[in-house]
Order: C-alpha cells, then sequence, then structure tokens
C-alpha cells in the first residue's frame, strides 16, 4: 500500500483546490510544486527588490460553490474594481457597479440591454461549467438526462432568446459589438474579457462569445475583485484550506516523471519521479500541469496509444499574452483620470486590438500593443514599500514563437513600445520606473511549466471544450493509464481563476 | 385585372428554379427581373464581340444532381463539363498541378513533398466524408431549435441523429473542421506551404474571413461539397457559359407554363393587413399575386423593396445587420492567344485547368488585412480559369477568354467611395500579378472588364457585390439563415418567401435555395410536392 492515495502535480489553485476535496473525503493527499511559492500563475512573486506581483492580477469568476465549501471567506472577494476604458484624449468610459460613466445615452440605454441579454444566457449556461461533461456514444440515462437538461434550460429562454443565443454564440465580438456600441473605447472594454488569453482577435468568429459568457459562469457580467489581502491572501486562504483538511504541501520539488506499472488491464500510475531523484509512490496521480506537458512529457508518448498522443499535440496552446509589472517610486498619475484604482484598458478601439492581432499572428511585435492594467497596490499595501506602486500588465498580442527568437534585444524593444503605449495615457510614466519585469509568454512557459506560456493551458475553443477539453479519452478528468488524473485549465471548463477544473475533477476522482 | 399566384422577384438561378417549380405545381407564376437578361450571376454576356464572358460566377459544381435531372436540363441545353487540373502558382515561382490522374497527382505531389503526396489519401477521404453530411442538409428546410411544432421537432432529431451517430471520434474531426481556420485544418495533413496554400484557398472564395480566421474551414468545404455527374468536389463549366445554367431554368419554367418580364424592376412589395398581395414596379405598374417571393439578399429585401413600417421593427434591425460583405472582385479578359505561364510544361492538359495565384499562405493573408483596412492588396490572390480552351463557343477560333476572380476586394474603401479611375486601377494590379507568372500577358489583351464590389451591386443587385448573398458563417448558417426563426423561406410578411442563396444552404449555382422555398410554399399552399428528394447514389 502506498503512503498516500493521491499526489496532485502542481500547487496551482485548480491543484489546492482538488486537494482539498480529496482531502475532506479521508484520502491523503500531497501536492508537489516546483517553484517556492504555491499558486501557479496566480501565486505572488518577488520581481524587484522591495516589490511583488503575481500574474493573475484579479479574480473575477471564482466559483462561488468552491467558496462555500472550503469555508472561505466571500468578503474576500467583497471589493469590484471599476472597468475603465482609457481613451487617448482623455474622454474615458467607466463601467462600475453595473452603471457606465462617460458614454453617450444612447450607448448606456444599449448597454443595460445587452447586459440584461448577456445574463440570461450565462445563467442558462452557468451549470455546464461545474460538471464533467458527458462522452459522447453510450451514455447511461443519466448522462442523457444530462443533455435533456442543458436542451431544456435552452428553451426556457423562450424562442427569441434562444433564437438569439445560438446566433451570437459564434459570432465574431467585432459584430456584437458593432450591433449594439457606438464608442469604440466602449466596445473594446467590452468585448477584451471575450479576447483576452486565446489566439484570437475581434474578427475571429466562432470562440470569442464562448469565452465571454464562462468568464460570466456566475451569472453576473464580468466582476473583476482584488482580494482583500491581494491575490496572495486570496491564494493562502486555498492553501490553509487545503492544510486544514490534512492536505501535505511540498514548494521546491519538481516532478520529472510519472511512475507506471503494467497490470492485467493495462498501464496503471505506481507514483511519480521528482527531478532530484526521489520516488514518490501512490495509488493516484492527478496533474494539475496542462495537458501536454502531462501526457507528452510527464507520461511520455511511448505509454500512449498513437491517436490519443497526436490529439494531444494538436491542442491550440499558443500564448499570445505577455506579463510586464512596474515597480514605480510613486503613484501613476493617469490623464484625466482621479486615480488609477481600477482595470484600465488601453486599447483605443476594436481596429487597434485587430492590428496587434495581424502583427502577432506572422510571430511579430505589435507595433500598439493592447493591455489590461491594475494597480494592485493602491488596494495591497503589501505589495511595494510605503508611497511606492506596483503596475500590473497583461499585454497582447506577443506570441510565444516570436520569428526572430526570443533575445534581449527583442524583450527590450518590446518593453519600450509597451511603455510608449502607457505614456500615451500615462505622460509621466517613465520618471517613475525603478524596475521591471518583462513575461513574454515563453518566459511565462519557462516560469510556470504551462505549455506555450497559455494562460488556459489551451484555447478556449468550439472543438476544444466541454467532453472535448482537452481532448475524448481525458475529458473525464481520468486518462487512458489508470490511477492518472487531471485538475488543471486544460480540462473542462477551462482557465481563469474559478477552482472549477479542480472542484469537477476532485468528484471524478472520488466517483 | 390580372392576378397572378406567384410573382417571383429576381430571375437568378434560385428564382428561376423557384418559379419552374411553383409552375410545375400548376401555379401561373410570374418573375419579374430588372435587368433586360436574366440569370442574376449566373450569365452568359457578349461584352466584346465574338467573345462570351460568364462574367459573374464562372465554374460550377454545386447545382444539386437531383434538381438537374428532375428538370431535365440537359434537355433544356445545358451540358456540364469537368474542368481538369489547376495550377497553383507560389510566389518563390514553384508551381503545383492538382491533376485528375491520381498516380500523376501523387507524382506531382511528391515533387515538393513526400509526406504530403501520402496526407493527400487521407485529406480527400476526410473531405469527403465530411461534406457527406452537410450533402443531407441541402435539401431540407433547416429546424428551428425553438420550436415545438412535430416536425421541426423531427427535424431537429433527424440532425442530431446524425451527429450523434457519427461517434465521439468522428464528431470531435467534424467539429474542429466546421471551427477551424483553414491553416490550422491544413496544418495538420501538410508541411509544405504550396500544398497548403493549394488547399486553403477555396476557404476564402466569396467571404470576409482570412486563411488564418476560424470558420475558414468551413468555407473549403462549402466549395468542395458540390459535384459533377457525382464525382464530389469536381467542378465544371457550364458550355456556353454559365448563362446556359439560367437559360436551360428558364426553359424549364417555360415549359411548365411560367413566364418571365425583364426591365421590370420592383419597387416595392405591397402589403395590406399584413400581408403581402403582389408588388409596384419601378415605372408605378402594379402586378398582383396571391403570394410573393424575393430571390433579393435579406439586406436588400427588407431595407429596400419592403416597408419599414410593413416589418416588426427587429426584423429592420437584424436585416440592417445581415452580414453581407463586399470581399472579392472580378477582371474578364478577352486574349488574342493562350497565354504561357512561367514554370509550368507547356502540356494542353494543364491549359484545360484554371490558374490559381496564391503566392503563400502568409500573402493571402496579408490580402485579408488589407480588406480589414479598407485596401485591395498589391498582391491578391486571384483564381482564372480560360473555358475557351474547352468551350469553342465562348471566344473566336484561336483566341481565349480569361475569368479572373479576386479575392480581396473591398466594398467600401478607406480613401472614400469607388470611382472608374480606382476601378481601373484595381483591374491594373490584378494584371501586372498574372503578367510576373506570364510574360507577355498584356500584350494578349483585347478587351477587359474589371468589376469590384460596386459594379458587381449596381448591375445584379447583389448587396456590397457579395457572391453568397449573406457570409457563411455559423451564425448565418442552417437555422440561422438569414435570420433565427426565419429559416423556413417563410417572411414576417403573411404570402410572403425568401428564396435566394440568402437562405439555407446559401450559396453557389445550387438551386437548392430556389427549391427548398418552393417546397415550403406548395406545403403552405396545400399543393402536392413537385420538388424532388436529395438522391445519394454516390454514397
Amino acid at each position: 500500500m502506498s503512503a498516500y492515495d493521491a499526489l496532485i502535480i502542481g500547487a496551482g489553485h485548480n491543484g489546492l483546490v482538488c486537494a482539498s476535496y480529496l482531502a475532506a473525503q479521508g484520502l491523503r493527499v500531497r501536492v508537489l510544486e516546483a517553484n517556492a511559492e504555491v499558486g501557479g500563475l496566480a501565486a505572488t512573486r518577488v520581481f524587484f527588490p522591495g516589490f511583488r506581483a503575481s500574474v493573475a492580477h484579479t479574480v473575477s469568476h471564482f466559483s462561488h460553490r468552491v467558496l462555500k465549501d472550503l469555508a472561505i471567506d466571500t468578503d474576500l472577494l467583497r471589493h469590484p474594481l471599476p472597468s475603465i476604458a482609457l481613451s487617448p484624449e482623455g474622454r474615458h468610459i467607466k463601467i462600475d457597479d453595473g452603471e457606465v460613466y462617460g458614454a453617450s445615452d444612447e450607448d448606456k440605454q444599449a448597454y443595460s440591454e445587452y447586459a440584461k441579454r448577456l445574463q440570461r444566457f450565462s445563467r442558462v449556461l452557468a451549470p455546464l461549467w461545474t460538471q464533467a461533461a458527458p462522452p459522447i456514444g453510450g451514455n447511461t440515462l443519466g448522462e442523457v438526462l444530462k443533455f435533456a437538461h442543458t436542451g431544456l434550460r435552452m428553451r426556457s429562454l423562450g424562442r427569441r432568446n434562444m433564437g438569439e443565443l445560438l446566433r451570437v454564440i459564434t459570432l465574431p465580438l467585432q459584430d456584437l459589438m458593432d450591433e449594439h456600441f457606438h464608442n469604440p473605447a466602449l466596445q473594446s472594454l467590452l468585448a477584451w474579457e471575450g479576447l483576452i488569453g486565446n489566439q484570437q482577435a475581434p474578427r475571429s468568429p466562432n470562440n470569442s462569445v464562448l469565452q465571454l459568457l464562462y468568464r460570466m459562469s456566475e451569472g453576473t457580467m464580468p466582476i473583476h475583485v482584488l482580494p482583500n489581502g491581494g491575490i496572495q491572501g486570496f491564494i493562502q486562504s486555498l492553501r490553509q484550506a487545503a492544510e486544514d483538511r490534512g492536505v501535505e504541501i511540498t514548494t521546491h520539488t519538481r516532478v520529472s516523471r510519472v511512475l507506471l506499472n503494467s497490470t492485467q488491464s493495462g498501464l496503471a500510475v505506481t507514483g511519480v519521479k521528482t527531478a532530484a531523484g526521489e520516488t514518490i509512490e501512490a495509488d493516484r496521480v492527478v496533474s494539475n500541469a496542462d495537458p501536454q506537458t502531462t501526457f507528452l512529457d510527464l507520461l511520455g508518448s511511448e505509454n500512449l496509444e498513437i491517436e490519443f498522443s497526436n490529439r494531444i499535440r494538436r491542442i491550440r496552446a499558443n500564448g499570445y499574452v505577455a506579463k510586464l509589472h512596474l515597480a514605480l517610486k510613486g503613484e501613476p498619475i493617469f490623464s484625466n483620470l482621479e486615480r488609477a484604482d481600477g482595470r484600465m484598458i488601453l486599447a483605443s478601439s476594436l481596429k487597434v486590438i485587430e492590428q496587434a492581432y495581424d502583427d502577432a499572428k506572422y510571430g511579430g511585435l505589435p507595433e500598439q500593443p493592447v493591455m489590461e492594467i491594475v494597480v494592485p497596490s493602491l488596494r495591497d499595501s503589501s505589495l511595494a514599500p510605503a508611497g511606492q506602486h506596483v503596475l500590473s500588465a497583461h499585454v497582447m498580442y506577443v506570441p510565444s514563437k516570436l520569428q526572430e527568437g526570443w533575445s534581449d534585444s527583442s524583450r527590450r524593444r518590446l518593453y519600450d513600445l509597451i511603455l510608449g503605449t502607457i505614456e500615451a495615457y500615462a505622460p509621466n510614466i517613465r520618471s517613475l520606473v525603478l524596475g521591471h519585469e518583462l513575461l513574454t509568454p515563453l518566459d511565462l512557459e519557462h516560469t510556470f511549466s504551462n505549455r506555450g506560456g497559455h494562460w488556459q493551458h489551451g484555447d478556449l475553443a468550439l472543438d476544444q471544450m466541454l467532453m472535448m477539453r482537452p481532448t475524448y479519452g481525458a475529458a473525464q478528468y481520468a486518462s487512458p493509464v489508470e490511477g492518472l488524473y487531471l485538475c488543471g485549465a486544460g480540462c473542462h471548463p477551462a482557465g481563469d481563476l474559478t477552482g472549477a477544473p479542480g472542484f469537477n475533477a476532485a468528484r471524478a476522482i472520488s466517483a | 385585372m390580372k392576378r397572378y399566384d406567384a410573382v417571383v422577384i429576381g430571375a437568378g438561378h434560385n428564382g428561376l428554379t423557384n418559379a419552374a417549380y411553383l409552375a410545375k405545381a400548376g401555379l401561373d407564376v410570374l418573375v419579374v427581373e430588372k435587368n433586360d437578361y436574366i440569370g442574376g450571376a449566373a450569365v452568359s454576356r457578349e461584352l466584346h464581340q465574338g467573345w462570351i464572358y460568364s462574367n459573374c460566377s464562372y465554374v460550377c459544381s454545386m447545382m444539386r444532381q437531383a434538381l438537374h435531372r428532375d428538370l431535365d436540363l440537359a434537355r433544356h441545353g445545358l451540358l456540364l463539363v469537368p474542368y481538369l487540373g489547376t495550377v497553383n502558382f507560389a510566389d518563390d515561382g514553384r508551381t503545383l498541378i492538382s491533376y485528375h490522374d491520381e498516380e500523376a497527382a501523387y507524382l506531382e505531389l511528391k515533387r515538393h513533398s513526400r509526406h504530403d503526396a501520402d496526407a493527400m489519401f487521407r485529406f480527400q477521404a476526410d473531405l469527403t466524408r465530411y461534406s457527406q453530411l452537410i450533402r443531407k442538409t441541402l435539401l431540407r428546410t433547416p429546424p428551428d431549435p425553438t420550436s415545438f411544432k412535430p416536425r421541426d421537432i423531427r427535424e431537429l432529431l433527424f440532425l442530431a441523429k446524425q451527429f450523434w451517430s457519427l461517434g465521439e471520434h468522428e464528431l470531435y474531426e467534424y467539429i474542429r473542421f466546421f471551427t477551424l481556420s483553414a491553416a490550422d485544418f491544413l496544418e495538420d495533413y501538410f508541411e509544405t506551404d504550396l500544398v497548403k496554400q493549394t488547399m486553403a484557398s477555396a476557404g476564402i472564395i466569396g467571404t470576409a474571413l482570412g486563411v488564418y480566421s476560424p470558420g475558414s474551414s468551413y468555407i473549403l468545404l462549402h466549395h468542395v461539397m458540390g459535384d459533377v455527374d457525382g464525382n464530389i468536389g469536381a467542378w465544371g463549366l457550364a458550355r456556353g457559359g454559365m448563362g446556359a445554367i439560367s437559360n436551360a431554368l428558364a426553359s424549364a419554367l417555360y415549359g411548365y407554363g411560367g413566364s418571365i418580364r425583364t426591365e421590370a424592376p420592383v419597387g416595392r412589395v405591397l402589403v395590406r393587413g399584413g400581408s403581402a398581395y403582389g408588388v409596384v414596379l419601378e415605372s408605378g405598374e402594379e402586378i398582383l399575386a396571391n403570394i410573393v417571393v424575393s430571390n433579393l439578399d435579406a439586406k436588400r429585401t427588407f431595407t429596400q423593396i419592403v416597408d419599414r413600417d410593413d416589418l416588426p421593427p427587429e426584423i429592420y434591425e437584424r436585416a440592417r445587420h445581415f452580414k453581407i460583405r463586399g470581399s472579392s472582385g472580378k477582371v474578364n479578359v478577352a486574349l488574342s492567344g493562350m497565354p504561357k505561364f512561367l514554370n509550368v510544361p507547356d502540356n494542353p492538359y494543364i491549359n484545360r485547368g484554371g490558374q490559381a495565384f496564391t503566392g503563400s499562405m502568409e500573402t493571402m493573408e496579408r490580402a485579408y488585412d488589407c480588406w480589414k483596412r479598407g485596401q485591395w492588396s498589391d498582391d491578391p490572390f486571384i483564381e482564372s480559369v480560360i473555358p475557351s480552351a474547352w468551350d469553342p463557343t465562348v471566344a473566336p477560333p484561336g483566341q481565349h477568354w480569361m475569368s479572373n476572380f479576386i479575392q480581396y476586394c473591398p466594398a467600401e474603401l478607406a480613401d472614400g467611395p469607388w470611382t472608374d479611375q480606382k476601378r481601373d486601377q484595381f483591374g491594373q494590379t490584378v494584371i501586372d500579378k498574372i503578367e510576373r507568372h506570364s510574360p507577355g500577358f498584356k500584350d494578349l489583351i483585347v478587351h477587359m472588364e474589371v468589376r469590384t464590389p460596386r459594379e458587381i451591386e449596381d448591375e445584379i443587385g447583389l448587396t456590397a457585390g457579395n457572391i453568397f448573398q449573406g457570409e457563411l458563417t455559423i451564425d448565418q448558417l442552417l437555422f440561422n439563415r438569414p435570420f433565427p426563426g426565419y429559416a423556413q423561406y417563410r417572411m414576417p410578411i403573411k404570402r410572403m418567401y425568401m428564396c435566394g442563396s440568402s437562405t439555407h444552404p446559401g450559396g453557389g449555382v445550387s438551386s437548392a435555395c430556389g427549391a427548398n422555398a418552393a417546397r415550403e410554399i406548395l406545403l403552405d399552399l396545400k399543393k402536392p410536392n413537385t420538388v424532388p428528394e436529395d438522391d445519394f447514389y454516390d454514397e
């Protein structure tokens, strides 16, 4: 008998959530984390002496169900950030607590109708995200009922709304926005959620509305929150929840291989081997790593049927988002904005976003990058020395495979392009910079071991969702190898700080 | 005053098909056409003495065989001949010839890549399989997924069953195919750019998408799901030009007792009490009819010939937002001799195919980037065919006519509206590109007709010159075409129907839209159905 019932590879938030649920059922669970901090992309790290930041800089649609089950204080998530579309001319648009400020009356009216309709759609889809998607074919009665239930929920929208859902679900955001709004900055602000993370631009059909609705999985328009105590405090409470349930968490321990044994019914896991050469035995191994790393690197394609490993290989997981952290000696001032207290979108129109993508799709750097900026130190003073600040930016579109190859000079050029863009909105920014960290998708991959540096471990797309995520044969969290499971963002439903893949995986494992 | 049973607006191929099937059921049908010729975008026109241009659509493959035979179009003079291999020209001068003969095709591919030559078998087999699912839906009316009518539920179950019975593996492959970009889809099969560009070009013809845009692999399928004499994916030429198809359909219509009036542009549909009762021509003349069928595109129908007050407000909005984007141009050229192309063997077989100036995947995508910015590319994708190599009736002996289809050509330019001067510059860009692959080409030109979206819209009434009467993206396909809730050819005005390519299954000279609409109309009129079921002798 092994020392552990389950080993979890990676202490990303989904690994921690999954571990908590498993331990709550009495399983002996150990989490192995390669880095020094837990939290994966949400880990808070020192990027310049005295300054700390996390790659994931807000929480938006974390599952309330998971928070409740893990007894995490929901007060943590009580302070939403306003969303602000910065305009180069200073005519900013702000959405705060469901109200639009700075737009025409026509756009405000359109927003309230748009929000109402989208929220109805998202509530219909909501149950999909927190349950495993049944496989196709050979279904049990319960699974058939699950499909039927979703169909009935859609019909409950009424004829007109259901028809509208089926029409807009694959619409490019450019078209959806043009149908509703005139203000170009407002269009960028609202489209942003549907675009970021995936390889897609405003004019790309099929997948972006889907991602937008996924990001409304809690039934509301996307609300971004900086938790009390920061992202660090939030991850800490997830860690605490796991440890309270008896989970053992070991950092600085990189898993290099999943160990196998042949049984009569095929291959079964026996544990893992660490990079330091240690063997840890367990009955189950649950990987919070992305599917490609899990199956191709840790397990090895020689242990998989070739069609399966081919499908894993062709998962589209090219990251297009870079992360910039600036250490600032004072509070950044944006023209015509009282305080930089919000989630600010620097993209004056969808056209600008499209052009940034056009540069990146050929493997180039965007001449005019677009980005989402948060100054987390305004709400969490522990991130920087007194009076000083951290600026955190998600920058699109930055290809993981740069045609010229990533080098110090290409990084420098990207940094200058980004700062040049910020300068147009915050003219004194350069004079405040003490230091910076620029993480290209390739750097993200090296730091966090997520293939392609992709936020979601693979694009959220019609062919990579539900029972196709990461691919059939592994979409119900169990893999073709007995005892090996997935619990990360590469599984249904997808990435972001939600806890949903970890929750769904734990249910599948203990079923 | 005479009252017709049905008046059909527009003598395009779908309008003629629709009218023919209504007339076959015994209805007194009149087709009204604004031009002094019939055919819409399927025409043969002598625009230079001795040369007959198919100056819009230029090749045929999607005509449903069941309709072709049922209307006995061969007896009405239609002869379709398959055309042979197309040559693809890359920017670097390399060429790829698509032979029909399997061994020749394999050897030609192997010249570039053995891997790709082998992969082609898998690719063709997969494509044929995918197209079979779609083909089953072409001559069926899409179900309304929001309705509880037994017929809709039955049809929805039919569709669901088709999908479900594919099994997990096939379903995954199908979903990929329906939603990916042509580039991502082809990446699974091929390694050389030349082979990819050859296959990808069908994914962008007629659409405002690029080879890298998700959804373009479906367009690729839309272009290969047709057949010529049962050969799926084959393309054919109509002897005498594409007008031969329209003429054969018109002849069938006359045979059933229908009639056509040309030079009769419709001003407005007559509506009283929410019900259509005829049309009024621009001349002021009223034509009364029991039902009105529009072969115009959805945007034109509901924003130009129907009074806004007669429509539910949301339909007017839907029509205004209907995605019908101009993205293609056409350059028709009369030539004094057969052009010679670089890097192509001097082989009469090859001259009988088409030419595709694709360049590279990136060249095609960059042409799309130009379109997005409201410009035309200096290096556009051109698909050409020289029908006179096959058909002696379309050019004087020893001389030729060449059809060039250009992707992309924006309907609206960033620097202001189209002018004759800009149109001619656009045409020159196209000729310059061909000249690069065929030195001396310019000297062969006897006459040239350049058509941007402006000319296409003005002459044949396709909004923005969109050849499909509306983009073929999922939000405008099947039960979403043209609008959710109105995909069954019935319109929000009683006794009014649509039969053009704005309806399911979409663009292409297929006659399927017109036939499907006729079936629905006859159902409403409680007349026996005259429209045949589709047949699948090839499966």
